[in-house]
């Protein structure tokens, strides 16, 4: 796989606004960011109310991602071209989403919203609405999903990469910096845990570093490339950005998200923890 | 549960739990505030640690730990930087667009 096949440029996206067969999807868990102006014919999806089950912590079944597909008007034919803020940990997490469940043609704008409104390219606060579809889902492909009892089993084994960053990976804070700290209830990390930060495989403008850069970090931070890899952060958006550079930019094989992450695991009785920086 | 996005950064920050360290800040232009200015939060040694956007007012707010930290912010109308260091309780922080 190309990085080509996966990944636009903010240029490229701009050409092909009005292009058939591309559907621009922006996802962020504020959609106050979408209607204060988005890429003109762009639709959104929210990461929480859209594709969190509404009681249980859960991903929306495969009916239910039908069902909201298809009122979203999305063709299982269609290229989703998704972009998002945060950095498009959103867009990211919406990316290794839509694989899951076997979505064939899904592409990231590389900077997502940050890099659009940075180069001051337009926005349209236009309402955007599609006709419905009847769309197709697969079974979840669970090649790339990895729950707690793995990752405990995990430990001293497989590449554990933890992505958040280092201070929530010491256990000084339990979440990121902009965030009341009020989440899991131990700091640290799970045990022979990588300290790999999503933020070093990015430029300050959101955009992905070039591949020789992303071989480079990981490769120095010990990520041994014969091994299976999970990786994890908080909630599970920070690590798809990281599960997207690994298995789609890099090419990595076995390549799972702990959409679990730190806020189920610092939680679980009686599994080991680290803290401390390494 | 909370995602990681930045809440709203115009809302009046949650009352401040004992031992905690809060940076708080404005980012302005010849004495205007800069709105959605993308504003992020490095530790000492560089390493990228939060993101926000700046709201109409131009405010942003990181929950951090004591010690030193980076500021830099990012906006079509110019970059710009800063640095403190944090105590536990309330540390402001301006950060002005030449």
């Amino acid at each position: 796989m190309a990085r080509t096949d996966v990944l636009v440029s903010a240029d490229w996206a701009e050409t092909n606004l009005n292009a058939p067969g591309l559907v621009f999807v922006e996802v962020d868990e504020d959609t106050a960011a979408y209607d204060k102006g988005h890429l003109t014919g762009a639709i959104k999806l929210d990461w929480k109310t859209d594709l969190q089950d509404p009681v249980r912590r859960d991903f929306v079944n495969k009916a239910q991602f039908e069902a909201l597909l298809s009122a979203k008007g999305i063709s299982n034919d269609d290229t989703v071209v998704l972009y998002g803020g945060n950095n498009n940990w959103f867009a990211a997490y919406a990316f290794w989403y839509f694989t899951l469940y076997g979505h064939t043609s899904v592409k990231l704008i590389d900077g997502g919203r940050k890099k659009w409104e940075l180069d001051s390219r337009t926005l349209s606060d236009e309402t955007v609405t599609r006709a419905a579809t009847t769309y197709v889902a697969q079974e979840q492909d669970l090649s790339i999903r990895a729950f707690r009892d793995e990752v405990v089993a995990s430990i001293g084994d497989k590449n554990l990469v933890d992505v958040r960053s280092p201070e929530e990976f010491a256990g000084t804070i339990l979440g990121p910096a902009h965030l009341p700290q009020e989440h899991a209830q131990k700091g640290g990390h799970v045990p022979s845990a990588i300290n790999i930060p999503w933020s070093k495989a990015a430029n300050d403008d959101g955009t992905f570093k070039s591949d020789d850069e992303l071989s480079a970090l990981y490769g120095a931070a010990g990520l041994d490339t014969t091994k299976a890899t999970i990786a994890y952060c908080r909630i599970g958006e920070r690590s798809s950005h990281s599960w997207f550079v690994l298995s789609q930019l890099l090419g990595q094989a076995d390549v799972k998200n702990y959409d679990g992450s730190w806020v189920e695991y610092g939680s679980l009785v009686g599994v080991p923890i680290e803290v401390g920086a390494k | 549960m909370t995602s990681c996005a930045a809440p709203d950064q115009s809302l009046p920050a949650a009352p401040l739990a004992d031992g905690a360290t809060l940076i708080e800040g404005t980012i302005s232009q010849s004495g205007a505030p800069v709105a959605g200015a993308y504003v992020r939060l490095h530790d000492a040694s560089g390493e990228f640690t939060a993101e926000v956007v700046s709201s109409p007012e131009g405010s942003f707010r990181f929950y951090a730990a004591p010690g030193a930290w980076e500021l830099r912010a990012l906006s079509p109308k110019g970059n710009t930087r800063g640095e403190l260091t944090a105590a536990i309780g309330l540390n402001r922080a301006e950060l002005v667009l030449t």
